[in-house]
């Protein structure tokens, strides 16, 4: 491990703090539980179950629970629909104190009573939350018999928000598609693909699929981006899967893969390089001479067009400094490629919920001096980013006025963007995003200052 | 009162640790803590963040199945303990959460142990019951308002300062008061005072435990107050600060709506004159009639209006109030949360303007904009989760109250006094001059052109 700080940090935070520096074998505490009162930026079970069924837009989705639940993630990540959009409500069973002393379950089934009788859905998704765990409310039982009742399909997500951390809500949630998918039958001869852990931020999957489209492959089914109940079904007709988000979605193509025999790749659109190297590998994979012989000609034209104008970003951009902070560490890889390609340089690079095998990656990446964080919170934010002065930061909706209080520009890559960072265009809007924060003439007038009180935080130089 | 007997769809309200984080937020060097699973303070914190602007740390004892099982004392005080190294406050609030009030949680037992054990001197803690299924943010602020007073506050007294107790209000709403405060030279203490740690302007350098909020030590003098002004006409009684301070302290209790609109002003400002035993200040009077100029000015505008009223009571009554008062027509009136005395007190308001509307509480959106489309409602009021009703029938949102998530400036919004009425008053009737001009070419044209 090597020294890294000096700063009041928590004692159990240590570890998972690290200072890049090459040929150590330092590997980063990550995948643990938060510290209690570290101010994690982290979520719960639950919300890792939502954002991952969520964007399946014909389905209903039940919060079994206190109203807060379902309140606070009604309708608030950008994923698009080209049809249903009954996904954009939010459907609580809305628990008070008499159902926790009496129980959740006869309510629970008379909600969905009355989903069937008024909407006639095709499947209902079930959320457990913290109290329905504690209570011990059985929503397998009321899930099956519902379906039963009501012969559609009613689909109990196992999301006790405080059993597990996000990334046990993911797994829940890709049990749940799994149990969707059930035991369709896989045709003799498969052909297409899978597209996992899109979610359609900003249009971002139909980007993609254009992309497919010119190549001459078949997308089956987008996991979850823009999908429906039935096109999730038709998920076993694939030949492969590619797996973007792979925090969410890496379990599922496990799944999938000892279920269905459908292999999987990794793949990532965040900017020019990593996009044309996922449509070549996806074309590679796919094994058609045909298919491949197109991709390349497409990523040379796309890639030398998105090029050119990329040129005019690179000049205003070069040199600048960069924290990255986002939620799983697949992403933050890219980000950093994407950056280094506008010849920007990472300073700092932390995930909510980023794996040991992403971690050693990210540390081959960055250079040496690097600060690396794994589960990290505002006051360590704060002081790195003061000691390694960055010019700006990458992350979600609550570290955006962290960085704007720090005089510090800001990249919204978050769930409620508007615009689509994914593939050449949204290698364009993010470099536009970046020149039109960084380079506003906001930060000559504010007068950036830096702390005077803080002590150097890594021995480590850059 | 809802379309669903067993279900909320699309929810007018949040959970009761919000609005105790709010309350805490409006502390002096306070540092928030949810007692629960990592997810809910995360929530709310991205809800205050996306309102204010400001960033929101409140940390979270992170419950974990272990702590669930075997009780969550060790991740309270290893939270404690870290979030007392971390920001150094003076007071650190609690919250619980569902999870934590479930498994029967006993905190004041836990924090006594925590001190003990830890000789810390010099930090206040105090804990809040706030279960997310116990109530809607709108209970959560005004008991845990309560509470803290019940807390800080030990002795009587005399004192010539003044209680001010609002309710879920705009920082700028609250700096607003403060000036009309001022205008009747009243020594004030206003609890839970946000105006400067959920607005603060960009300073040389960043502040992580911003200033501002209600000093403790004023906290600890409130037993001692001239009068209470509570602003929260719909509180429960149990629920309220100021009666508490009336039943233990013997302080006599002026409980005021929002003020919002004519009549509610008008209310704030005979209190204040009687309070500080001196008349309406002349600059407030000028106020006044402005306001009245501009009321004239638009009001055969403003009687074309029909609006959707939504949010917690305190809003939904003065904003009712305001368009009673403007010629326009309620249509209806919802409240999120559960609350008894709104539903007579709309009742009797409507009736002293010769008006019905369908009053709902405890309801929530898809009830409310069902309502919103067979009424024929061309206005809305309310929070931005009512945006939708913009998207879906293009009815256009004034948005006031918490949370305005999509637009910026919810954190300096002035809405009350005479000022702000004026400056709602102009914004409403200016959407309604908008959609006269869009489209009265095209109405007339094809109404009369042969």
């Amino acid at each position: 491990m090597s020294k890294v700080l000096n700063i009041n940090v928590l004692d159990e935070r240590r570890n998972s703090i690290l200072c890049n520096a090459r040929g150590k074998g330092d590997s980063i505490q990550c995948n643990k539980n938060s510290a209690a009162g570290s101010v994690s930026q982290r979520a719960c079970v639950y919300c890792g179950a939502r954002v991952v069924l969520n964007p399946i837009t014909d389905a209903y989705h039940i919060v079994h629970g206190p109203i807060g639940c379902s309140s606070y993630t009604w309708d608030i990540r950008g994923s698009l629909t080209s049809g249903a959009e009954v996904y954009r409500n939010s459907f609580s069973t809305d628990l008070r104190e008499k159902d926790i002393i009496f129980g959740g379950e006869k309510k629970l089934s008379a909600a969905i009573d009355e989903i069937v009788a008024q909407y006639k859905p095709k499947v209902i998704f079930v959320y457990s939350t913290c109290v329905v765990g504690i209570i011990g409310d059985d929503l397998d039982a009321v899930c099956k018999t519902a379906q039963q009742k009501h012969n559609i399909r009613v689909i109990p997500v196992r999301s006790t928000g405080f059993a597990g951390n996000k990334a046990s809500g993911y797994r829940a949630a890709c049990d749940a598609i799994m149990e969707l998918i059930g035991n369709e039958e896989r045709p003799a001869k498969p052909q297409g693909i899978n597209f996992l852990g899109d979610f359609n931020l900003a249009g971002e999957l139909w980007i993609i699929k254009g992309y497919l489209k010119s190549l001459g492959i078949k997308l089956h089914t987008a996991i979850t981006g823009d999908s429906t109940c039935d096109s999730l079904k038709e998920a076993v007709k694939a030949q492969l899967n590619i797996v973007q988000c792979t925090g969410s979605m890496h379990y599922l193509a496990r799944k999938m893969q000892e279920k269905f025999d459908i292999p999987f790749i990794n793949v990532s659109f965040c900017g020019v390089e990593d996009t044309v190297k996922s449509l070549l590998n996806l074309a590679n994979a796919i094994g058609d001479e045909c298919i491949v012989k197109k991709a390349k000609e497409f990523v040379v034209e796309k890639a030398s067009r998105t090029e050119k104008l990329l040129e005019q970003y690179r000049q205003r951009l070069a040199g600048k400094k960069v924290a990255i902070y986002v939620g799983g560490g697949f992403k933050a890889i890219s980000l950093i490629k994407q950056f280094a390609d506008l010849g920007m340089k990472t300073v700092i690079v932390g995930t909510q919920t980023g794996r040991e095998e992403e971690y050693q990656t990210i540390k081959e990446l960055a250079d040496e001096g690097t600060i690396i964080l794994d589960d990290s919170n505002p006051f360590e934010l704060e002081a790195f980013i003061k000691e390694k002065q960055a010019d700006i930061l990458v992350g979600g909706v609550k570290e955006r006025p962290l960085a704007y209080k720090l005089c510090v520009a800001f990249l919204d890559h978050n769930h409620e963007r508007k615009h689509p960072l994914s593939g050449f265009e949204g290698a364009l809007n993010f470099a536009q995003e970046t020149d039109l924060s960084v380079n506003s003439p906001v930060w000559g007038l504010v007068k950036r200052k830096w702390g005077e009180t803080d002590e150097k935080l890594c021995q480590s130089e850059c | 009162m809802r379309n669903f007997v067993n279900l909320n769809v699309n929810p007018c309200n949040m959970c009761m640790p919000m609005g105790a984080a709010g309350v805490f937020k409006g502390i002096e060097h306070c540092m928030v803590l949810m007692h629960g699973s990592q997810g809910c303070s995360t929530y709310i914190r991205r809800h205050m963040a996306t309102h204010y602007n400001e960033p929101i740390d409140i940390a979270s004892s992170s419950l974990n199945e272990k702590g669930t099982v075997y009780g969550g004392s060790a991740n309270l005080k290893k939270a404690l303990k870290n979030v007392i190294k971390l920001y150094r406050p003076r007071v650190v609030g609690i919250t619980t959460t569902c999870l934590a009030e479930t498994i029967g949680e006993d905190l004041g037992g836990i924090i006594n142990e925590f001190f003990a054990e830890e000789k810390i001197k010099g930090i206040d803690c105090l804990a809040v019951s706030s279960p997310g299924y116990g109530g809607s943010q709108y209970k959560g602020h005004y008991y845990t308002a309560r509470k803290t007073v019940e807390h800080f506050v030990k002795n009587g007294g005399k004192s010539p300062k003044v209680n001010v107790i609002v309710g879920s209000m705009s920082p700028g709403d609250i700096r607003h008061l403060k000036e009309i405060l001022s205008l009747f030279d009243i020594a004030y203490t206003l609890f839970p005072d946000i105006s400067e740690t959920l607005d603060g302007g960009c300073q040389e350098y960043y502040n992580r435990m911003p200033e501002g909020g209600t000093p403790i030590s004023a906290l600890k003098e409130m037993g001692k107050a001239a009068a209470t002004l509570e602003i929260g006409a719909m509180v429960a009684d149990e629920d309220s600060p100021g009666l508490y301070l009336k039943e233990a302290y013997g302080i006599p209790l002026y409980r005021l709506p929002l003020p919002i609109g004519l009549q509610n002003t008008d209310a704030l400002m005979e209190a204040l004159a009687g309070i500080s035993g001196r008349g309406v200040p002349m600059k407030i009077r000028k106020e006044r009639a402005r306001y009245l100029d501009a009321m004239i000015d638009a009001h055969k505008y403003n009687a074309e209006g029909r609006v959707g009223i939504f949010g917690d009571p305190e809003l939904i009554y003065a904003a009712t109030s305001i368009c009673l008062e403007n010629c326009f027509t309620p249509c209806v009136v919802a409240s999120g949360p559960a609350n008894g005395k709104i539903l007579p007190a709309l009742d009797s308001l409507g009736s002293s303007f010769n008006r019905d509307f369908i009053k709902l509480a405890d309801t929530d959106f898809e009830t409310i904009s069902k309502h919103v489309q067979d009424t024929g409602v061309n206005l809305l009021i309310g929070p931005s989760d009512g945006a939708f009703m913009t998207e879906k029938f293009g009815i256009p949102l004034v948005r006031t109250g918490f949370p305005v998530h999509d637009r910026m400036g919810a954190q300096r919004k002035v809405v009350i006094g005479y000022t702000g009425s004026m400056q709602l008053l102009d914004e409403l009737t200016n959407i309604l001059l908008d959609q006269k001009h869009q489209t009265f070419r095209a109405n007339l044209h094809k109404a009369y052109w042969r």
